[in-house]
């Protein structure tokens, strides 16, 4: 195994292809060498448990098993696999953390390690194992990682990046050969596509994923935020009347019913043909590319970052899936190797090209991966850890940021101002005062 | 038998000292309270050891994964300045008092057509069990197909039949995501109204029918004469139950609304529940769980007092 070491395996964007020849035996060589010489060494009979969100492409997750075998096949460690959706995973993980006993590790979202911060396993050792070998995390990945602290209690993973998805056909038929690039042409955008009987929309009900990314975004693009640097409540601002504003306005030229739309709604609607443009993961294109009837969409649909707003720089909002491991663990030793091990280059080539652009890393070195340039609908995805914002905007990761996203106190602001059930100043004020709340 | 078996130990007992201890043997009472023991310590463990500590924890400012410190009432003072908390009491007491009353009146009116003489009366009574058998949350995901803003079945009809033109909003527009909640709840809760009705129905004899018959009584009289007051036991345990399970009803509205559009469905469990365990303040959530104790007990004592104020209805004579 010594002449291809690892650091010659990501040189050069070949690292799937030549990770991809490495099966069986050659495979479980390398595990078992890796095994020996990973700093950590799994407790004797140690068995893990690990709660994951359910996943949206099947391949990333059959890649996701794989990854867990194998390291069974090396270590010996016995894993335990269980999967729940996007909104369960959290409640899970609070109640485990509560009372001290459940799955070794959670594989969430966002900034749940920083619900329970004393709960989670200290991993600064892993991080910095991982961010010298493979071309150091974003900058995002690290805020997420270790808050305000010192140490890391949570290993980023990965990002899902939810980008706008549109019809390329009915956006040329509306005027827009490419998809727009800031506010004010979106604006212009949704009306051309309503206009044409081709409409769109994003979610405004309690969807984690989709509605909370793109009421951040548009918050932030318009220089609204919910706290300053230091936690301190400033949602109270024109900046945010203006992102109301303009929510409104987008909201007028939505589909009907997005004030009820959860995660999976936006999904359902675009595949069937009933919306032309949404925000979403790469999930639908992967799901209208693997059924036959849908392959019309999949030619017809591409990707797009966010468009800029009056701030002038990206105010993109991804989901974040950090892996923590708990205090109460019994093996610590194996639940470290674990988390080095999935992101070993080895592993993760194989894992990123398997999820077809859904999941995006956070090492640097990563970028390389051929998932990213072997279909160009997938590109856009490729940048979305280095683009995005973290949860809580200018403030901190910690657990009042997490506690603010998790009660949907910016996304009933823009629900309430885009219903109409509250003037701008109404909502505005409504979240002011949880907002405070959350934040004293 | 106890007291024959006392009266032999009797004797025996007054030939040894009448110690403290010896007595104490021999009482009743002091045997009977260690009976009860296993009970009590039941009761205490599963109930009122909860109970307490829901009580405990909203006097808190505990957080998941972190116990809080006492801050008095400071959690309920927040909530009665919380437009979001009344809004949830709103909508709670809308939901239970249409449903509930709904799913009484239809609930009985099924009761009393099974009661009749039907054929397959035994398989019509199978079937009207159905909604109540399927488990909420499967019934719950049928309503979310059936309320889709794009593929709603309902609205699919409608539309074929030139009735609309556009889809109906079901869960995206307040009230009508209000009244399509009620209507799912309703639909679950009306067997359970019914069935016990129905039960009770059984109970009452068909001589008094007859007499009544034979007296001239119409049929609105004999219900309202015969069936009426002999069913309100039964109404008011039925009622009370149903009462309960509306005002506490969870899973119904996560999988439909998850509380939206805009906080328009949230009951007071599940705000509770987005509170405590999702954005991780238990204090605050068991605060709004314990402020739904009062209502409960309202409810529990109207109709406890309000239907079962006749006091032969208890075992004695009627003034």
């Amino acid at each position: 195994m010594s002449y291809f070491t690892r650091r010659t395996l990501i040189k050069g964007g070949t690292a799937a292809a030549v990770a991809g020849a490495l099966t069986g035996p050659a495979l479980l060589d390398w595990a078992k060498a890796w095994a020996q010489s990973a700093p950590w060494k799994p407790e004797k009979d140690a068995q893990l448990s690990i709660l994951r969100w359910k996943y949206f492409v099947q391949s990333e997750d059959d890649a996701f098993v794989a990854i867990m075998d194998s390291f069974t096949k090396a270590t010996g460690v016995k894993i335990t696999i269980a999967r729940e959706s996007f909104e369960d995973v959290q409640p899970k993980a609070s109640v485990a953390a509560n009372t001290g006993a459940g799955p070794d590790l959670f594989w969430g979202l966002y900034s749940l390690p920083h619900l329970f911060p004393q709960k989670c396993l200290d991993v600064t050792d892993v991080a910095d194992y991982l961010g010298k070998k493979y071309g150091g995390w974003v900058p995002t990945a690290v805020t997420y990682g270790k808050g305000t602290g010192n140490k890391w209690i949570a290993i980023p993973i990965c990002y899902n990046g939810n980008l706008l998805n549109y019809r390329l056909e009915a956006s040329k038929k509306a005027g827009f050969s490419k998809f727009p690039t800031t506010t004010d042409e979106f604006l212009a955008y949704a009306k051309a596509m309503k206009a044409q009987g081709t409409p769109g929309g994003m979610a405004l009900g309690h969807a984690s994923g989709d509605g909370n990314t793109w009421v951040h975004w548009c918050l932030w693009a318009f220089g609204g935020n919910v706290v300053d640097k230091d936690d301190k409540v400033i949602i109270s601002s024109p900046e945010t009347e203006k992102a109301l504003n303009f929510a409104k306005a987008m909201y007028e030229n939505y589909v009907p019913g997005t004030a009820s739309w959860n995660d999976a709604f936006n999904n359902k609607a675009f595949l069937g043909g009933e919306i032309h443009w949404t925000n979403n993961g790469i999930s639908i294109y992967v799901a209208a590319q693997n059924d036959p009837t849908k392959k019309q969409i999949a030619e017809d649909m591409d990707h797009a970052l966010w468009p800029v707003g009056p701030i002038g720089k990206p105010t993109e909002f991804q989901v974040l899936f950090p892996l923590m491991a708990m205090t109460y663990t019994k093996y610590p030793q194996a639940s470290k190797a674990l988390m080095a091990y999935m992101l070993e280059a080895d592993q993760f080539n194989k894992w990123l090209t398997a999820s077809k652009g859904y999941l995006t890393q956070c090492l640097n070195a990563y970028e390389a991966n051929p998932v990213w340039t072997a279909d160009p609908k997938a590109t856009p995805f490729r940048d979305v850890a280095k683009r995005t914002l973290t949860v809580g905007g200018l403030g901190s990761v910690g657990e009042k940021a997490a506690s603010a996203i998790a009660d949907f106190v910016v996304l009933d602001m823009f629900a309430a101002a885009c219903t109409g059930r509250e003037d701008a100043k109404g909502a505005i004020k409504i979240a002011d005062r949880q907002l405070r709340r959350i934040y004293r | 038998m106890a007291e024959i078996a006392y009266a032999r130990v009797g004797p025996k007992q007054a030939l040894g000292a009448p110690t403290a201890w010896n007595r104490l043997k021999a009482n009743h009472n002091w045997l009977g309270a260690w009976f009860m023991l296993p009970a009590a310590a039941f009761l205490i463990l599963f109930l009122a050891y909860p109970l307490g500590l829901g009580v405990w924890l909203s006097l808190t400012d505990t957080k998941i994964g972190r116990s809080g410190v006492f801050i008095g009432t400071e959690n309920y003072e927040w909530l009665w300045d919380d437009s979001v908390f009344w809004l949830s009491v709103f909508n709670t007491l809308l939901y239970t008092i249409v449903a509930s009353a709904i799913k009484f009146a239809v609930g009985l009116y099924l009761a009393l057509l099974l009661n009749e003489n039907l054929p397959f009366k035994a398989i019509l009574r199978a079937l009207v069990l159905i909604p109540f058998i399927v488990p909420t949350v499967l019934s719950a995901i049928a309503f979310w197909w059936i309320y889709d803003s794009q593929f709603s079945i309902v609205s699919w009809t409608l539309r074929h039949l030139g009735l609309i033109a556009a889809n109906i909003d079901f869960l995206g527009d307040t009230w009508n995501a209000r009244w399509s909640v009620i209507f799912a709840n309703i639909w679950r809760g009306v067997p359970f109204v019914a069935i016990t009705l129905l039960a009770g129905l059984q109970t009452v004899s068909p001589s008094l029918y007859e007499a009544a018959t034979i007296d001239g009584a119409s049929a609105w009289q004999r219900f309202r004469y015969i069936t009426y007051p002999l069913l309100t036991p039964i109404i008011a345990v039925v009622m009370t139950f149903s009462v309960l399970f509306t005002f506490t009803d969870f899973q119904l509205i996560w999988v439909l609304t998850r509380g939206g559009p805009v906080n328009a469905t949230h009951l007071m469990a599940t705000l509770s529940y987005q509170r405590a365990i999702i954005a991780g303040q238990l204090g605050e959530g068991a605060a709004i769980s314990t402020a739904m104790i009062p209502f409960l007990l309202a409810a529990i004592l109207i109709s406890w007092f309000g239907l079962q104020r006749r006091k032969w209805q208890q075992g004695e004579s009627n003034d």
